[in-house]
């Protein structure tokens, strides 16, 4: 029996859609956090940890989205970690957002004039101080537009976990296809359902950015 | 044609607003054949936006401009046509900075005039000689000084065959010691009897070259004269406040 | 423990050599064209006629906000609804065109808006016409003030190539696939697809790069 396109077959297709807001959200905490790390990494004295952030970031700049997917995917077990799918496609996620994240905010830590680092040095503070009161602060706002612009792309990147079979928001639509024979329907909207949640985040960046250019 | 065969520029009642500023009010200007004009004024009297009317840079909202007996349509309608008659020199030069001074030169009438390669390099370098920088035609703009920069700028206008030339604070953005190249090379122009009208502080260049001297203040012509008579005995009380602010410095 | 093997993967070098030089050729092909769309989106984005400007923002929002993923879908599955059957490379194509030119719509646009309005004037000023003076004026020194980040867009669409393995046009990624399925080596075979990937994008990066010395190579300030 074939099924049209109609309202239960939408609703399952929302149901997916929680799966990619949430996976979007556990990626931006876990990524930003090991963001941080590498951004800090990246700008710090010591001049092999620099290399070592250089390389990280390269690493997943440089690589499909999807291979560092497969890659922990079928890396953790080879670690003798046994994990759920859904843990491995959050933990290929979050790294991919921490190495993204990471040369976000190097580039912003770095755009802090380093007249501001000089004078906490001058009064004396130390590294923690310098960076958690007096950098930090200001690099995160210059950082918001682009950090909220990538957000958009991490939740579009979760799409990918429907080519490893987590039932997420675009396999929902996948299945939906399959047993509707409508996927001009089904795509459209399932791309409409990632439309309403990416546009928001993005006028949110463009604004972030217009009031930046404003602040000067 | 309605205008005499002298008359290169007709402005007549020219009205101009920026929104709700009104910057040129009931203008009524003629400038003849051959003649150079000197138009000067505190910032923000309209001189540099009067100039820019004339080659529909700015849109004017009341009256009539012609040149060479061509009027300037609403809305810029005829613009192109106007403009190809009209060379302009910025005060920040404005040069490509993509292309050589040579090529800077031979854009325009390459595009425009549709003329062969060879013979817009000629015409480029015969213009580029007159103001003394041919030896800098393979350069680009960021290689020159300033006082260069404007030269070729002078030279890049003059290739369009020009029947008059505007001036827009030609040396206002120069080093003092590039400043003398400029008005030299203008003055040089002058001899050759080309039509200017050149916006500038510049009390001697005016003294040296121009017919008639202008000073605007707040978007009206409020005195015309020939140099000796603006500079000796000016009738106008801001005319004479004017002056002694900028020739006492 | 777990026995790396890499040979079955090298052994199938001529596989990988093969999909590499197809991702290679349609991200060229989608970038040429991308970028020639990109640019009359960014015309319309800018033109004095609303409706063009609506179409063109509208048009580039949509495909922003939307996964690469989703497109492919929808233009492989959904468009022979419309009568519109395309095979796999072809649909991968379009895709990647469509999708790239909105990316590089934007940043085309923040390019000439970085130029100085003296520079468009001056060209008006000699009474060229409009798309002269964006031809011949504006166009060099905007792509050049966005060079950077649209090499960055084009590598990050070379990348996104691997994801049209979905619908099975024969690219690299696609290639790695079989030889997984062959294998079984998974881990090894996309340990080593990732190098390759960073390898292309070192080479692309410094493709780009030369040409960008080449033609945006002129003094500034």
């Amino acid at each position: 029996m074939i099924r049209t396109f109609g309202f239960p077959e939408i609703l399952f297709v929302l149901e997916g859609a929680k799966w990619t807001i949430l996976m979007s959200l556990a990626a931006f905490v876990v990524g930003g956090l090991l963001g941080l790390l590498v951004a800090l990494a990246r700008t710090s004295g010591i001049r092999p940890l620099r290399i070592f952030a250089a390389g990280y970031i390269q690493i997943f700049q440089g690589t499909p989205l999807l291979i560092q997917l497969f890659l922990v995917y079928f890396g953790l077990p080879l670690l003798g970690v046994k994990v759920e799918l859904w843990l491995a496609v959050i933990a290929g996620l979050s790294l991919h957002a921490s190495g993204f994240l990471g040369e976000i905010w190097r580039g912003s830590i770095q755009a802090v004039p380093d007249g501001q680092s000089e004078a906490g040095r001058a009064l004396g503070l130390g590294y923690a101080s310098r960076m958690r009161d007096i950098v930090l602060p200001q690099a995160f706002r210059i950082s918001l537009p682009a950090t909220v612009g990538f957000m958009v792309n991490l939740t579009k990147g979760t799409a990918l976990a429907a080519l490893l079979g987590l039932t997420e928001l675009t396999r929902s639509g996948q299945l939906m296809s399959n047993i509707t024979f409508e996927p001009l329907k089904v795509y459209a909207t399932v791309g409409l359902v990632y439309f309403a949640i990416c546009l928001p985040l993005t006028l949110c960046s463009a604004q972030l950015e217009r009031r930046l250019n404003a602040q000067g | 044609m309605t205008t005499q065969n002298n008359t290169t520029i007709r402005m007549s009642a020219v009205n101009k607003w920026f929104g709700k500023m009104h910057v040129l009010r009931d203008i009524d200007l003629t400038v003849n054949k051959g003649e150079h004009l000197v138009l000067c004024g505190p910032s923000g009297s309209g001189k540099s936006t009067l100039i820019r009317c004339i080659n529909a840079l700015e849109e004017i909202q009341g009256g009539t401009i012609e040149v060479n007996g061509n009027q300037l349509g609403k809305k810029g309608a005829n613009a192109d046509h106007i403009r190809r008659d009209v060379g302009m020199v910025f005060q920040q030069f404005n040069l490509f900075p993509h292309l050589t001074v040579l090529q800077n030169c031979m854009l325009a009438p390459r595009r425009i005039h549709r003329i062969s390669e060879a013979e817009a390099r000629d015409k480029a370098m015969h213009f580029l000689e007159q103001v003394h920088i041919a030896e800098h035609g393979h350069k680009y703009p960021a290689q020159l000084s300033g006082g260069q920069q404007q030269r070729v700028a002078i030279a890049r206008a003059l290739c369009m065959g020009p029947q008059v030339m505007l001036f827009d604070e030609p040396t206002s953005a120069l080093d003092p010691e590039m400043v003398k190249e400029v008005l030299d090379t203008m003055i040089g122009l002058a001899d050759q009897g080309i039509t200017m009208i050149c916006v500038t502080h510049e009390m001697g260049f005016a003294r040296a070259v121009a017919h008639r001297v202008i000073f605007m203040d707040r978007g009206e012509i409020i005195e015309t004269a020939p140099p000796t008579e603006f500079f000796g005995t000016p009738r106008h009380d801001r005319t004479r406040a004017f002056l002694s602010q900028i020739l006492n410095h | 423990m777990y026995d790396f093997d890499f040979a079955p993967v090298f052994q199938a070098w001529r596989l990988l050599a093969a999909g590499a030089w197809a991702t290679v050729y349609i991200s060229a092909i989608s970038m040429a064209l991308g970028l020639v769309f990109g640019i009359v989106l960014t015309a319309m984005r800018m033109a004095p006629v609303a409706a063009l400007r609506s179409i063109a923002i509208g048009y580039i929002e949509l495909i922003r906000n939307t996964p690469f993923l989703v497109q492919v879908f929808f233009i492989y599955f959904g468009m022979p609804e419309l009568g519109l059957r395309l095979n796999a490379m072809e649909a991968a194509i379009l895709t990647m065109t469509l999708n790239c030119s909105a990316y590089i719509a934007e940043i085309v646009r923040s390019g000439v808006e970085s130029i100085r309005k003296g520079q468009i004037e001056a060209g008006r000023a000699l009474g060229m016409s409009t798309p002269d003076v964006y031809r011949f004026i504006v166009f060099r020194p905007a792509i050049r003030a966005v060079y950077p980040s649209l090499c960055s867009q084009f590598i990050l669409m070379m990348l996104n190539t691997s994801l049209v393995a979905s619908i099975s046009a024969q690219e690299l990624t696609y290639a790695a696939q079989m030889i997984d399925n062959q294998t079984f080596r998974s881990f090894e075979v996309y340990f080593v697809l990732g190098a390759i990937y960073l390898i292309l994008s070192q080479l692309f990066s410094l493709g780009l790069g030369l040409i960008g010395r080449t033609y945006f190579s002129y003094p500034t300030k």
